[in-house]
């Protein structure tokens, strides 16, 4: 029998002592409360009514004809409360943690995206927030540092390390082995100990659910590929899980190859990361021949990651996803390009995402449908690009 | 041969005493300067030494023994050189080494290989703080086919987990002092007699409290309840001010300890 919290031999729960009956805790409230009527019913109004879901599912003429190939259809997590659809885990931990009568809320981000949801997910339901943020990060996404901030959350910056995301998550930890008994940790991604990269699937699963039923009620089948961008993987895991079964749908995830998977600076973890165990999970990381965690490299904050979720490494171990490589110039141009084509600016992570789909929609046929999940918009991201391309922007 | 952590506490028990052990960071900050503070830590009463392989990603520890890592990762220190550092520790003492280590370093550098080399250079057991009881299957095999003792630790939140953790423990149960990660601390509010209450109740293995020692008297203290006392922190903060000129500050450190532990 499979180990409980396993995706074959990916996962499990690798943590201090410290930690094990807090995550225990929470194994047994997610258990008692994900089929539990009341809070599915108070979890979709939230859904609906805050987050502003369903998100659309909306035809993309102008890229379909331009790329002469599949029909594109882009899922528009951009359009959620927060501009990504980091809210739909995040209202799903919080609602958990305000049953379970936990107070703290603690939170780690990179880009800031995952910190600007949980921060205003704890206004709305009136919990403490404190997150966690590398240093580096908080120099490079200032506006969401000082958003958060005007949401009533802390923001911690973490200078240990490589001031990233790996050490704002280290730090995170740190804070819950010492405040175990007052606070919740709401990880933003599938990943860390058995239950989160399950939890936080769940949490996510309604964007490859809705897809499903707009996709059927649009063109009466279902897409013959869909396409995500993968960090951590959250929005990717729940654009593809519920199409996990339909064994005709091609799942396609966009990892960061930065300047190229074959140079240090990249975060391609399936491209080039080695089994290990780490963040509380077995999975895929960037190391070195000694197990020491990689630095990592992506233009994108959000997807600099040094692993992946384990579900992922597990989908990519049994073929049933495929995963590409795409390096910042590649994005970069899916994000002006999306941008001109659309009337859409994509978050630069998302862009990633758009650029695995430019490889393939052109080599299918015109009977052929590709779902892109726009993960994010990319406000946030517009100094990023002009600075890419050499432009001075002056009004920061 | 008879485990060298297992005739240590033995030896202790017949003459009435409690265990001190240290630990410090290898290659911080460098090799040679380690080898001659595990001599120097031996010679004035430590009974059994740690010595910390360096991790990029120490999540357990707090600020001294992240920067400890920071510190020796600077200049690649790695787990072969580690092996060849116990290697030549052994033609100078007999006392127990234990490595103190992130899961990852074992498996990445192979289980089976980690466990062999181990036995080879005389390691006699090792402590991996974010290796749950639950995930043990990872090393236990090796661990038992080698007789390299894999450490378990207990928290302040195990409760009702201590028993059954206690149950296969061998060689020692290293018992956390505080929630929280490593480092020195002024006060400590767990109640260790309810805590350690269940391993009265059987034929277990000695336990040491650690986390947060750092000094004599509250070595003395925490030993009270147990068999012996665990000092990092304190121990890894002499060497970063003093460096290579460490190995007699944190032998006089030592001796303090020795001394108010045997009082």
């Amino acid at each position: 029998m499979e180990k409980i919290g396993r995706f074959g031999d990916f996962g499990g729960q690798y943590i201090p002592e410290t930690v094990m009956t807090a995550v225990h805790e929470l194994e047994a409230a997610y258990d008692k409360y994900k089929d539990d009527p009341e809070f599915n019913r108070e979890l979709r109004e939230l859904y609906r009514d805050y987050a502003n879901r369903p998100s659309m599912l909306y035809y993309a003429e102008k890229m379909t004809k331009d790329l002469g190939g599949a029909k594109v259809y882009i899922k528009r997590e951009d359009l959620n409360h927060t501009g990504a659809h980091k809210i739909n885990n995040v209202l799903g931990q919080l609602l958990l943690a305000k049953k379970m009568g936990k107070k703290r809320i603690i939170a780690e981000t990179g880009a800031g995206q995952h910190g600007v949801a949980t921060a205003t997910v704890c206004a709305l339901m009136g919990l403490e927030c404190e997150v966690y943020m590398g240093s580096t990060d908080m120099e490079r996404q200032s506006l969401n540092v000082y958003r958060m901030n005007l949401l009533g959350a802390k923001v911690t910056g973490v200078d240990s390390g490589t001031a990233t995301l790996k050490d704002a998550i280290n730090e995170a930890f740190r804070d819950w082995c010492s405040n175990i008994d007052t606070t919740f940790y709401c990880i933003g991604s599938v990943m860390g100990p058995h239950p989160y990269p399950t939890m936080v699937r769940d949490f996510q699963k309604i964007i490859s659910e809705e897809i499903k039923a707009q996709m059927l009620e649009k063109e009466g089948r279902l897409p013959d590929a869909v396409v995500a961008c993968v960090g951590g993987g959250s929005n990717a895991m729940g654009a593809f899980y519920d199409f996990i079964g339909d064994k005709g749908v091609r799942l396609i995830g966009a990892e960061a190859a930065g300047r190229g998977v074959d140079t240090p600076e990249h975060a391609a973890t399936i491209a080039k990361g080695d089994l290990g165990i780490f963040h509380g999970m077995k999975s895929l990381f960037l190391q070195n021949e000694y197990g020491q965690i990689d630095e990592v490299y992506s233009i994108s904050a959000g997807l600099d990651y040094p692993g992946i979720g384990p579900e992922h490494a597990y989908l990519h171990s049994i073929g049933r996803a495929d995963y590409f490589s795409i390096t910042d110039e590649e994005a970069v141009q899916a994000f002006e390009y999306l941008s001109k084509t659309e009337g859409v600016i994509p978050a630069i992570e998302s862009a990633h995402a758009v650029a695995a789909a430019m490889k393939v929609i052109p080599q299918m046929s015109k009977d052929q449908i590709v779902v892109i999940n726009l993960s994010g918009r990319g406000d946030k991201d517009v100094y990023s690009i002009a600075r890419y391309r050499g432009v001075e922007l002056d009004e920061k | 041969m008879k485990n060298r952590i297992d005739a240590c506490f033995e030896d202790l028990k017949a003459q009435g005493k409690k265990a001190l052990v240290t630990f410090i960071t290898a290659g911080d900050p460098d090799l040679a300067t380690t080898e001659k503070l595990v001599l120097e830590m031996f010679d004035k009463g430590a009974d059994i030494v740690e010595i910390g392989v360096p991790f990029s990603d120490p999540i357990a520890e707090g600020g001294t023994i992240q920067r400890a890592s920071l510190r020796s990762l600077k200049h690649n220190t790695n787990l072969d050189q580690i092996f060849e550092l116990v290697s030549r520790l052994r033609d100078n003492t007999e006392k127990p080494i234990l490595l103190m280590m992130y899961l990852n370093t074992v498996f990445r550098y192979g289980t089976e290989k980690f466990f062999n080399n181990c036995k080879n250079v005389q390691i006699d057991g090792v402590i991996i703080p974010d290796m749950p009881f639950e995930e043990r299957d990872e090393v236990k095999e090796y661990s038992e086919k080698t007789g390299v003792r894999s450490i378990y630790l207990v928290a302040p939140t195990s409760k009702e987990r201590v028993k059954m953790i206690a149950e296969e423990s061998k060689g020692f149960l290293y018992i956390v002092s505080s929630l929280g990660v490593t480092g020195t601390r002024n006060e400590f509010s767990t109640n260790f007699d309810e805590l350690l209450a269940p391993l009265k109740e059987g034929n277990y293995c000695p336990a040491c409290i650690g986390f947060g020692i750092s000094n004599g008297e509250q070595a003395r203290k925490m030993a009270d309840y147990c068999d012996g006392c665990i000092i990092g922190s304190a121990i890894v903060n002499i060497v970063e001010k003093y460096g290579a000129d460490s190995v007699e500050p944190v032998g006089e450190f030592i001796e303090s300890v020795r001394t108010a532990l045997d009082a």
